[in-house]
């Protein structure tokens, strides 16, 4: 953020300004033991003298985070040693300052909305904004900190390992409160806090260290990344409505992921991609047993998993051999052409314009629940304790699924093979003076992409129970790449943020969901004005992440030299 | 054939031919970009390829690399007549780099030199996703290759930068490694100097003559006369798609055709002056090869 006030002007004022905002930040804390609201039916109740409510308790957290950022530089330079500079102590006070004022005006909104109009606003809302404005306005007078160094301080692996494992301690119950809320307001509310808390964990530098941290740790993060993802249905107390949720996002993100080798590495757009979602699914369906299946052979499921992957691979194949010849805006199209054509050939496979394979459009409805191995996934389990549902069965089926795909497209992405494909997205022409089989390439990446996708549709085909050709319409491609966008391109990381804020929002948001398609729209030109690489953005780099610990040292030196550069002397804050 | 002895006392063993060209022609529509040339390169050969813009030098590579499919004549190398297909071509031993630097710009030093393998290894796809034994067999060998290959042209630092972060002259360097990695017989580099500074150019004059050390043929498209002549056993001059001159250097130097094709052929070409001293010049050659 570009400062307004002139530097000679932070520094007159930078003592007072330290003061008046602490001030302000003492008012938003006071503000939580008064009532916000003269109704009780708005937020998580905030109608109560002397006793907060979660909400009002996470908005004081955030309150007294910024309290703290200008309290403790307080204690003097020399006391706070390195933590003077390694840290970006004013800069983030600012960054916390926005945030608990953006977190109480969501909560004053969702008030005046909640309850119809701004006069059901109690003292304690009122004074929580004041506190707000007064806190932003005094930290922009502080001076500007430099950018945090805190990557480049050594630290234990123990304490590393306790970082990430305390941070995906956080994310499995930030992930559950979170979608504890069925209304609006305090969704929204408890989500403008978390990406304020994360705003100004990465302002201070956190991340940075975390992200060190991770890289130097890998495995340790990828296990309990899943350890969390496996852990998710013991919060949810034998609830269904959020496991459908979560298993909704799996079977998104596992497309997404699939999509993502044909978009992301081989840079191939591709707005036909449902139809490999379809023919898998389709394919699983007839081969289910339904009493509606048109096949009366049922093979066991890993062998329909197969299949539906081969099955959905020939077609990428038959899709792929003569549309690969074209390129960029002309591929766009006619594989959007393919994905209709799909549709409109699993409506008319109903026996009367051809054989009877689909039903048509009443497609194959009463697909059976999984059985393997003699766990029905149809029936709940008791397991420690905690029911353990349906839909939490199908997570737990899909969470495998997604880490194969996972597993694939990471180990595909890092061998000569992801390395021909990204040659071919920076330079086809480059790729192929280089030797690199660009056709081949590309029609392996389809392929194998497709064949991703049928497999997450086997299990989609009994997730839904139903298969119809109406599932399978253009929109859906449409999301699929929208969910790679907007989480990064190439990543995998990204491409999972972006199917979950793709499929939960609209979940989880009434209004949303009635504008989906506006608000998707706006937000897909809002990332590409501001942030075109995505939210994770793919940088195909390992300085950071290099386990070579002498190359390490001498990045770690390079970067010092050059912060140095930047900042001759490494002033911190200024009091 | 007799026997060419280059400025640094080098032997060329001019009884072989591993890349002859023959009579090659390309037109685009109406227009001859290239007209009857021959050339030929032998092993351990540096060849340079001089002539004003618009001479159709590169036009002339893309017909040897395949990317062009000549309208007519023929291209054999090591005796074999070469497909009109790149990959095809890199396989049978030629490589190349480009007037504009055309390296992945978003992937690091290490990977684009690795990139440059493809057609020297076999990892398929079964064998990345179950990381069996030919995939790291080739990844660990490929891997110590590509950086002995960085190290060769000077970049051993930069192997973990991303490559378009990287200064020009490296990125000129680094499209040299990449070249080498596919394991050449015969090396195409053109303009490799264009932007260069004098320091650099002596660099990348002393990087040529190791690389013919190795045991590779040179062929060299250049502006750069002090550069050119340094450098190369052999000369030819192209204008207008036709061969003017082909001979050693110092023939070529001197021939009085040659000076007039660079200086005073047309009027309007001061951008396209090349004094031997130094060369103020822009690193492209716009529209040659898109013509």
């Amino acid at each position: 953020m570009r400062s307004v006030i002139p530097a000679g002007v932070k520094a007159r004022f930078r003592l007072p300004a330290r003061l008046v905002g602490m001030f302000g930040a003492a008012l938003m804390i006071a503000s939580i033991f008064l009532s916000w609201s003269y109704g009780h039916d708005v937020l998580d109740d905030v109608g109560y003298y002397g006793a907060p409510s979660p909400l009002q308790l996470f908005f004081g957290l955030l309150a007294l985070i910024t309290l703290g950022l200008l309290a403790i530089p307080l204690v003097g330079k020399e006391r706070l040693g390195q933590w003077a500079h390694v840290l970006a102590w004013n800069t983030t006070a600012k960054t916390a300052a926005i945030w608990s004022l953006a977190m109480a005006a969501v909560m004053v909104a969702a008030i005046a909305i909640g309850l119809g109009g701004l006069v059901n606003v109690d003292p304690g809302g009122w004074l929580a904004m004041i506190g707000g404005v007064i806190t932003l306005v005094a930290t922009l007078f502080l001076p500007d900190s430099p950018e945090p160094t805190l990557y480049l301080v050594k630290s234990p692996q123990w304490l590393q390992i306790l970082a990430i494992v305390a941070l995906m301690a956080v994310v499995l119950f930030g992930a559950a409160y979170v979608l504890g809320f069925d209304d609006a307001g305090g969704f929204l509310t408890f989500i403008t806090f978390i990406v304020g808390v994360a705003m100004i964990l990465q302002k201070f530098g956190v991340f940075g260290w975390v992200g060190i941290a991770a890289a130097n740790n890998n495995r340790v993060l990828v296990l309990s990344a899943f350890a969390v993802a496996f852990a998710f249905p013991f919060t949810q107390d034998g609830s269904d409505a959020n496991m459908s949720i979560a298993s909704q996002v799996l079977i998104f993100a596992g497309t997404a992921l699939g999509l993502n080798i044909v978009v992301g590495l081989v840079g191939l757009l591709d707005l036909g991609y449902i139809a490999f979602l379809g023919a898998g699914a389709f394919t699983a369906a007839i081969l289910s047993g339904s009493a509606f299946s048109t096949v009366d052979w049922t093979p066991p499921f890993w062998l329909t998993v197969l299949i539906s992957g081969t099955v959905a691979s020939v077609l990428g194949l038959v899709i792929g051999a003569p549309t690969l010849r074209v390129s960029g805006d002309y591929l766009a199209i006619v594989t959007l052409a393919f994905g209709e054509i799909f549709r409109i050939t699993m409506n008319n496979l109903d026996g009367n314009d051809g054989p009877n394979l689909t039903n048509g459009s009443n497609g194959i409805p009463g697909i059976p629940d999984l059985v393997i191995g003699g766990f029905d996934f149809g029936e709940a389990h008791v397991i420690l304790g905690v029911d353990i549902g349906r839909f939490a069965n199908y997570y737990w089926l899909m969470l495998v699924v997604v880490a194969i795909i996972i597993a694939v497209f990471m180990n595909l992405n890092y061998s000569r093979i992801g390395r021909g494909w990204v040659a071919i997205r920076e330079d086809e022409l480059a790729a192929e003076a280089m030797g690199v089989n660009t056709f081949a390439l590309k029609l392996l990446a389809f392929a194998g992409g497709a064949f991703l996708a049928g497999i997450v549709g086997s299990v989609k085909a009994h997730y839904d129970v139903s298969v119809t050709p109406d599932q399978y319409v253009f929109l859906e491609s449409a999301f699929l790449l929208a969910a790679v966008v907007l989480g990064g391109m190439g990543t995998v990381t990204g491409v999972l943020i972006g199917a979950t804020i793709l499929k939960l929002l609209p979940e989880k948001l009434r209004f949303f969901s009635e504008y989906r398609l506006l608000l998707f729209g706006l937000l897909m030109v809002i990332m590409m004005r501001f942030r075109p690489e995505g939210i994770i953005a793919d940088k195909r780099r390992k300085l950071e992440f290099h386990d070579d610990d002498e190359l390490a040292e001498e990045v770690e030196q390079d970067l010092k030299t050059h912060h140095r550069h930047l900042n001759p002397e490494p002033k911190g804050w200024d009091l | 054939m007799t026997q060419a002895i280059s400025g640094s006392g080098h032997q060329v063993d001019a009884s072989t031919v591993l890349l002859g060209a023959q009579d090659v022609t390309m037109r685009f529509g109406g227009l001859t970009a290239v007209n009857n040339v021959s050339l030929t390169v032998h092993p351990s050969e540096i060849v340079g390829l001089i002539g004003p813009n618009g001479a159709g030098k590169t036009t002339f590579f893309n017909c040897l690399t395949g990317l062009y499919r000549p309208t007519s004549g023929e291209v054999r190398f090591n005796g074999e007549l070469l497909p009109p297909k790149p990959r095809e071509v890199v396989r049978r031993g030629m490589a190349r780099t480009f007037q504009n630097i055309r390296l992945f710009h978003n992937m690091t030093a290490l990977e684009n030199v690795m990139v440059g393998m493809y057609s020297r290894t076999k990892t398929n796809a079964i064998d990345a996703v179950f990381r069996l034994p030919r995939h790291r067999r080739e990844e660990v060998a490929g891997t110590a290759r590509a950086k002995e290959l960085l190290a060769f042209v000077g970049l051993s630092k930069a192997a973990d930068s991303l490559s378009r972060n990287l200064p020009y002259g490296d990125q000129r360097r680094l499209e040299i490694a990449r070249a080498l990695a596919t394991e050449p017989k015969l090396l195409l580099l053109d303009e490799p100097t264009a932007g260069m500074n004098p320091q650099e150019t002596r660099q990348a004059e002393e990087l040529i003559f190791r690389i013919r050390d190795l045991g590779l043929a040179v062929l060299v498209i250049e502006h750069d006369m002090r550069f050119i002549f340094n450098l190369c056993d052999r000369v030819c001059c192209l204008v207008r798609g036709e061969v003017l001159v082909e001979g050693p250097g110092e023939v070529v130097q001197n021939d009085p055709r040659v000076i007039e094709a660079y200086i005073g052929s047309s009027q309007d070409d001061d951008d396209q002056f090349e004094s031997p001293q130094d060369a103020p010049r822009d690193s492209t050659e716009a529209g040659e090869g898109d013509a």
